[in-house]
């Protein structure tokens, strides 16, 4: 098929510097810097709208009931996650397929880390409190912004677990493609990553 | 991509769910006209009751059932539903998917050379997502209430206490941002990665430059709407109060089951953040099929080449920051009302420069008025009407007065009516020839072309003074006012416009499908034009080109002096 002859889906084009799965990813990502932009700006509309005092005043730390302690595990997990992620990266690009499998395998888990406790510490205990999105407008942006950034954790994670499934069948086939694959889930797990760490300052800290 | 293997691919992965970008464009094509022509038929039945308030509908009244128009009659609900839609679909299922989808999807790839798009998966589910987007939309008039029936730009309030129809309006829109993040992302790679050897930015059609502009404003501008969609869908379903004020009261009463806080304002941002962008989405592939056509009919170079590149740069920057001109009566302050208003008379600087352009490259030469090239022409005066009639509304102090009246229904309409759908229409008369083999016939096209264009004023220059007349776009019935009922007979004269424009439309629909199959079978050039599409068979194989072309010029080598042809096309290497 005519897909076949495509220029550049494994070799970098020689102006841009990059091949096109990558471009690609840069393209997506910028688009996210605007979903996700335009939620921390409603963030800042909404905290910046709130009266000082009344019901609708935005919460302090102590109301909001957020335990930082875990929110800050969080951070550190998802840190060490692009951080295994790169290792994979790197392990392919030196042709060491059973290393960089498993450090694919250890960034899975400790997503899978991730989600369990934000769902089984932190929104379980939030219910058992009878604190909802409709609670206070803090919850409904903290419950958007983080549901939000789970389905994307999810989707990493089940993008991650294809090449270490199924799609490790491109490895034999063509081990630059599959090593460039790797790259770009690696650039949009290292955004999921940063969307995090801008999350938990303004959600849990300030 | 590297799985796939040399076999002849079976009827449902060609025709179906095909990955060539040709066939991809077609299906694009074919399901965004039908919309168009959905959208515009919901038009014609509230022409219905505008012209004739309270009357029963001849001949189709009965058989949109009593919850719709009980005895024929147009319920206020219905009425409210049908121009809701009617926005959304031209908008978001008829007008972007034909210029982007469709003439991007068909003709970008072949003016870089390229064998078909970067990604050609994802234009794939690009197209099925677009699909499943309007069939949401369109069985969310089967639900209880009927569809989203708080105008296209859904404002809170009203949206979030709305009936069920616009949770399925948010539905359907957010896979159709979703189908346009995966177009948009493709066509972006593949102008950058794809152009043939010697085909430079600055040799690179028009249109494609057009392409690229607007594929990046549909990258940035479209996923702050799909945030506020979410934050809709989360105050509908979660019964969050993003939109919502402390103390909402709603028919007389105060509402207490949500907690307040949020404001209807934050949506009004999102909203214009993205339709602001929007609007150059429209316009700007609209500007890029008119120079093609231009530039081929006048065998002429296009006048300022560059300067209209750098001017749809430009107009792509300052397309962010100029949303708010749409929220002068929001009380948002006067500070903030003057910023938008100054980056709104900036922004209509570089579209003057392109229709200036445009219109001298007009000059001195040998016009050919084929079919598109008409519908090309009339583009020109029909974009500087609507675009002159929005600079009073881009000012605060004559925005108060003409806000939400039928003056800035004429405004937008003229520049997406007889403004982009005629440069659709010159697009579809100019590259038919090359998705079929074969040519749209001239005399049905001719009389397609007059017709529509005497109708199509006929529908929207009487808005103009409607709206200066005070009267609001949102009334069901404006005989009740006295200031209405003065100029109801331009309402009637609109409406028989708008029913004419429609029959104008059926020789176009005969011409589209007989001539498919026995249309005047055409050469591959049968325009002498000088771009790659046009060194491409018609129609076009599998991979588009039997070799690999390499580009010599520029895209408008037209009337060189001293050459023997008055076109010289991009891959001839000689000097003629």
């Amino acid at each position: 098929m005519s897909a076949e002859v495509l220029p550049y889906t494994v070799k970098p084009h020689p102006v841009t510097g990059l091949y096109n799965g990558k471009f690609g990813i840069w393209l997506f990502l910028a688009s996210e810097v605007m979903l996700f932009g335009a939620l921390f700006s409603t963030y800042v509309f909404l905290r910046m709208g709130a009266p000082e005092t009344g019901p609708t005043a935005w919460p302090t730390g102590e109301e909001t009931h957020l335990n930082w302690m875990l929110g800050g595990l969080n951070t550190l997990i998802l840190i060490l996650s692009s951080v295994t992620m790169v290792l994979a990266w790197v392990q392919f690009k030196m042709d060491n397929f059973a290393k960089g499998r498993i450090y694919l395998i250890i960034t899975a888990i400790l997503a899978i880390a991730f989600v369990a406790i934000k769902f089984k510490f932190e929104y379980a205990h939030k219910f058992h409190m009878d604190i909802y999105p409709k609670t206070s407008v803090f919850f409904a942006i903290y419950y958007t912004m983080t549901g939000l950034h789970a389905i994307h954790i999810i989707g990493g994670v089940v993008v991650i677990c294809y090449f270490i499934g199924p799609g490790a069948k491109l490895w034999e086939e063509n081990r630059e493609y599959y090593t460039n694959r790797i790259e770009c889930t690696g650039l949009y797990w290292h955004f999921v990553d940063l969307v995090w760490i801008f999350l938990f300052p303004i959600l849990y800290l300030l | 991509m590297s799985g796939d293997h040399h076999h002849e691919p079976g009827f449902i992965r060609k025709y179906v769910f095909s990955v060539d970008h040709k066939v991809i464009g077609v299906q694009y094509g074919v399901t965004a006209l039908c919309f168009l022509f959905l959208g515009f038929s919901l038009m014609m039945l509230m022409r219905w009751q505008l012209a004739y308030p309270g009357e029963e509908m001849p001949f189709i009244g009965n058989i949109f059932g009593e919850d719709a128009m009980p005895g024929g009659v147009m319920l206020p609900e219905f009425y409210n539903s049908l121009g809701a839609m009617h926005g959304t679909i031209m908008i978001f299922l008829g007008v972007v998917p034909l210029l982007v989808g469709a003439f991007g999807n068909y003709v970008m790839p072949l003016q870089i050379g390229a064998p078909d798009m970067a990604f050609p998966k994802l234009n794939m589910a690009s197209y099925w997502v677009y699909l499943l987007g309007g069939i949401v939309m369109l069985c969310s008039f089967f639900v209880p209430g009927g569809a989203a029936n708080s105008g296209w730009t859904s404002y809170p309030p009203l949206s979030n206490i709305a009936t069920t129809g616009q949770t399925w309006w948010l539905f359907g829109m957010v896979c159709l941002i979703t189908s346009s993040l995966l177009g948009s992302v493709n066509f972006i790679v593949t102008i950058i990665q794809l152009r043939v050897e010697g085909l430079t930015m600055f040799r690179l059609p028009y249109f494609v430059w057009a392409q690229l502009i607007t594929s990046f404003l549909l990258l940035l501008a479209f996923p702050p709407l799909e945030a506020a969609g979410v934050l809709q869908l989360m105050d509908r379903l979660a019964g969050t109060s993003f939109f919502m004020p402390e103390g909402l009261v709603v028919s007389g009463v105060v509402q207490t089951q949500m907690s307040g806080g949020g404001s209807p304002l934050l949506w009004q941002h999102l909203f214009w953040f993205l339709a602001h962008p929007e609007v150059y989405v429209l316009i700007l592939p609209a500007m890029g099929i008119v120079a093609e056509i231009i530039a081929n009919n006048t065998r002429k170079p296009l006048w300022g080449y560059r300067a209209m590149i750098y001017s749809t740069i430009f107009l792509g920057f300052m397309s962010f920051i100029v949303w708010a001109h749409h929220m002068f009566m929001t009380g948002m302050g006067t500070k903030i009302s003057a910023f938008f208003a100054t980056t709104t008379m900036i922004i209509s600087i570089p579209s003057v420069v392109i229709l200036t352009a445009l219109v001298i490259s007009l000059y001195q030469g040998a016009i050919r008025f084929t079919v598109p090239m008409l519908f090309a022409l009339a583009f020109l005066p029909m974009f500087a009407i609507g675009g002159l009639t929005g600079l009073p509304l881009g000012l605060p102090a004559s925005d108060i007065h003409l806000h939400d009246t039928y003056y800035v229904i004429g405004h937008f309409h003229y520049v997406v009516a007889p403004g982009t759908i005629f440069a659709i229409f010159a697009g579809i008369y100019h590259w038919y020839p090359k998705v079929t083999g074969r040519t749209l016939n001239n005399a049905l096209g001719y009389m397609h072309f007059f017709l529509s264009f005497v109708f199509i004023n006929m529908v929207f220059m009487p808005m103009f003074w409607q709206g200066m007349a005070g009267v609001s776009r949102r009334l069901y019935d404006q005989t009740v006012y006295a200031h209405g009922d003065a100029v109801q007979s331009l309402t009637i004269m609109s409406s028989w416009g708008a029913w004419m424009l429609g029959l104008a439309q059926i020789p176009f629909i005969i011409n589209f499908f007989i001539s498919a199959v026995a249309g005047k079978k055409v050469s591959n050039n049968p325009w002498d034009a000088t771009t790659l599409e046009w060194l491409a068979p018609s129609p076009p194989p599998h991979g588009n080109f039997e070799t690999v072309p390499v580009v010599y010029r520029g895209p408008y080598e037209y009337s060189v002096p001293g050459a023997s042809e008055d076109f010289h096309p991009q891959h001839v290497t000689t000097e003629a």
